[in-house]
């Protein structure tokens, strides 16, 4: 399988604060990737790297094959590659519905003038935005809730929103930023179910978690991360007996 | 639409005529009722009205705070005294000039926004100000070495608006029914209002309009979402500036004169004060809050004339008056309707949000330790 998003030797310094060093990964098309470790280990940092929001202080970013460091997050999302937050960022005074066809700016095309004059191509894509948004709300379980308002549905609900919001723009590869957290076991699993059915629509999956059986549940392959570095990378099982691995989440010297 | 009184709901054709009566015959009903000094001032709410709506795209539809807007009806202003009055000794038809006046005040727009509007908040303001200043005080000394804007004096004798032939700034009788200037320039600004109006709802109610939404409430995210803030916010800026343009020209020319005075920093905080005062991002609310801050300061002249008939003397000069009465309805506003007199649904949201953080809060906690 090809990698569809390469990260090579990105370091990401804040001032004297090195929270990424030489990460390296590869995620290949198709997958479900992990990225595992504990906080502060510079997981969102990397999420924030990958997707524009912040610029790199060294190394290289592809998507499939193309540079995408330092790019704009407009630009990054549309080479098809889109995001949630760890703490959900949704309108939350608009509607879920509008939430979810705000995702469908990037594949649509209306201007100034396409608005004012609303001619049949106009309303045409208006209502292809309508309908792709209802048909996302639909996928990810919100098939009723399209006239709430975002911040109205409950913790759960949100965390669905974003991720229909962010399947809007069409991504090929969606990373999630800690999509369970804050979640009763029924709904983790009800998540980690939407996780196979996006495989399955051939989005690949870059998920970052807490939860560690989730992860080892639900991914093909996981890396680590601790203090800033990648400590481990493979299939779960194998990361689940990694002495590193197990001395970053347990802490000790290494008894 | 949504929230107009049952009848209108219920019976829109005939609500929209009745409107559409009562606009056609106002300045006969306020000319003959109150004087027709009352036409001006109906003319300059209709003014306020359109510049109301073109700051409403960028503070209200983008959140973009913008404290000099009145230099892009300075803009529109000036380029329609230039190109139609003895200035220059040019005189081009109105519907050559008022186009080019609000593409002169879009173009400063973006020039003004491309490098400001990676600031946030205050510092748009500030910088905004900033702006506003400059070009007043650019109108105020540019009358040497080459004389353009003829300093403090300002440009006079400025074309009135002329649609083939038919001069809006003489008197007429049509039918038998005298015409003055200000009834006529009514129904052009009319006209444009309107115009502004059907501009502002379909912009509202299209992809730039969520966009712009998308900005206001968290521009992360909508970076996030594909959206390039960048040119959206630009956008709003050139619009805003567009129909500022536009009513500086209406203004030039329905004046026959302007100066740098008219375009000081009072009046950008005026403009934005109808929009805080009616509701921002709310069409109805806007033109609702140009209304009353054109009208009642008019009103209040009256004061004067009453203390004089009752008390003999002025004792308080209507003028001072009017600044404080208007800074204690502004407190007022702000402790009672935050969210303006008309609020739209979306602001009205947005200002009980606090509640509903902690209600959010509450439940996310809730769901924690399920």
């Amino acid at each position: 399988m090809d990698a569809m998003l390469t990260v090579e030797n990105v370091t990401k310094r804040f001032g004297g604060l090195q929270a990424l060093e030489s990460v390296d990964l590869s995620v290949r098309a198709g997958e479900v990737y992990g990225l595992i470790g504990p906080n502060g280990a510079g997981k969102t940092t990397l999420f924030n790297c990958m997707t524009g929001l912040y610029t790199v202080s060294d190394g290289a970013i592809r998507l499939d094959g193309t540079a995408i460091q330092n790019r704009k997050p407009h630009e990054i999302v549309g080479r098809g590659f889109a995001r949630t937050f760890q703490n959900i960022r949704l309108f939350a005074n608009m509607t879920a519905l509008e939430n979810v066809m705000v995702g469908r700016h990037v594949r649509t095309r209306a201007g100034v003038l396409g608005a004012v004059l609303r001619g049949p191509h106009t309303r045409a894509e208006e209502q292809a935005i309508r309908d792709r948004a209802q048909s996302l709300m639909e996928f990810v379980g919100l098939k009723n809730r399209g006239r709430t308002l975002a911040g109205h549905l409950a913790y759960g609900d949100q965390r669905r929103l974003e991720i229909a919001r962010a399947l809007a723009t069409d991504p090929k590869l969606l990373a999630l930023d800690e999509p369970v957290a804050g979640m009763n076991p029924n709904e983790r699993q009800q998540m980690g179910e939407l996780f196979l059915r996006l495989r399955e629509s051939g989005i690949t999956l870059l998920l970052i978690e807490h939860d560690v059986k989730l992860v080892m549940g639900v991914c093909d392959r996981v890396a680590v991360l601790d203090y800033g570095k990648k400590i481990a990378e493979g299939i779960p099982d194998d990361i689940r007996r990694d002495p590193a691995v197990i001395e970053a989440y347990l802490g000790g010297t290494g008894a | 639409m949504r929230n107009a009184p049952e009848w209108v709901r219920r019976h829109p054709g005939f609500a929209f005529a009745m409107l559409a009566v009562l606009l056609a015959v106002l300045p006969f009903a306020v000319g003959a009722g109150l004087g027709r000094g009352w036409v001006r001032v109906l003319d300059f709410a209709l003014l306020y009205s359109m510049l109301a709506l073109g700051l409403n795209i960028v503070v209200g539809y983008a959140g973009l705070l913008d404290l000099g807007y009145i230099a892009f009806y300075a803009l529109g202003a000036y380029l329609f005294a230039w190109l139609g009055s003895p200035q220059f000794g040019l005189h081009l038809p109105f519907w050559l000039i008022l186009p080019l006046g609000a593409l002169l005040a879009g173009t400063f727009g973006v020039l003004l926004g491309a490098p400001t509007l990676r600031l946030r908040g205050d510092y748009l303001a500030i910088v905004t100000l900033g702006f506003g200043e400059i070009i007043r005080i650019f109108m105020n000394n540019l009358d040497a070495p080459i004389n353009i804007t003829n300093g403090p004096q300002g440009i006079n004798l400025i074309d009135p608006v002329s649609i083939g032939g038919f001069s809006l700034g003489s008197r007429h009788t049509v039918l038998g029914i005298q015409l003055f200037p200000p009834t006529l320039y009514y129904y052009l600004f009319l006209a444009f209002t309107l115009f502004t109006v059907f501009v502002a709802m379909r912009l509202q109610d299209s992809r730039i309009g969520r966009a712009w939404a998308a900005i206001r409430e968290d521009e992360i995210a909508a970076a996030a979402m594909g959206i390039n803030t960048r040119n959206v916010k630009l956008l709003a800026f050139a619009m805003g500036a567009t129909f500022g343009g536009l009513a500086g020209g209406l203004f030039a020319s329905f004046q026959g004169f302007i100066s740098p005075e008219s375009f000081n920093l009072m009046e950008s905080i005026m403009i934005l004060c109808m929009i805080v005062l009616g509701g921002m991002g709310n069409i109805p609310g806007v033109i609702l809050g140009a209304v009353l801050l054109t009208v009642l300061p008019e009103a209040l002249r009256y004061l004067g004339d009453w203390q004089r008939a009752t008390l003999g003397h002025v004792v308080v000069d209507p003028n001072d008056l009017r600044m404080l009465l208007f800074g204690v309805a502004m407190v007022a506003m702000m402790l009672y309707r935050p969210a303006g007199l008309l609020p739209s649904h979306q602001r009205k949201r947005e200002f009980r949000a606090e509640d509903g953080a902690a209600e959010q809060e509450q439940a996310s906690l809730y769901d924690a330790k399920a």
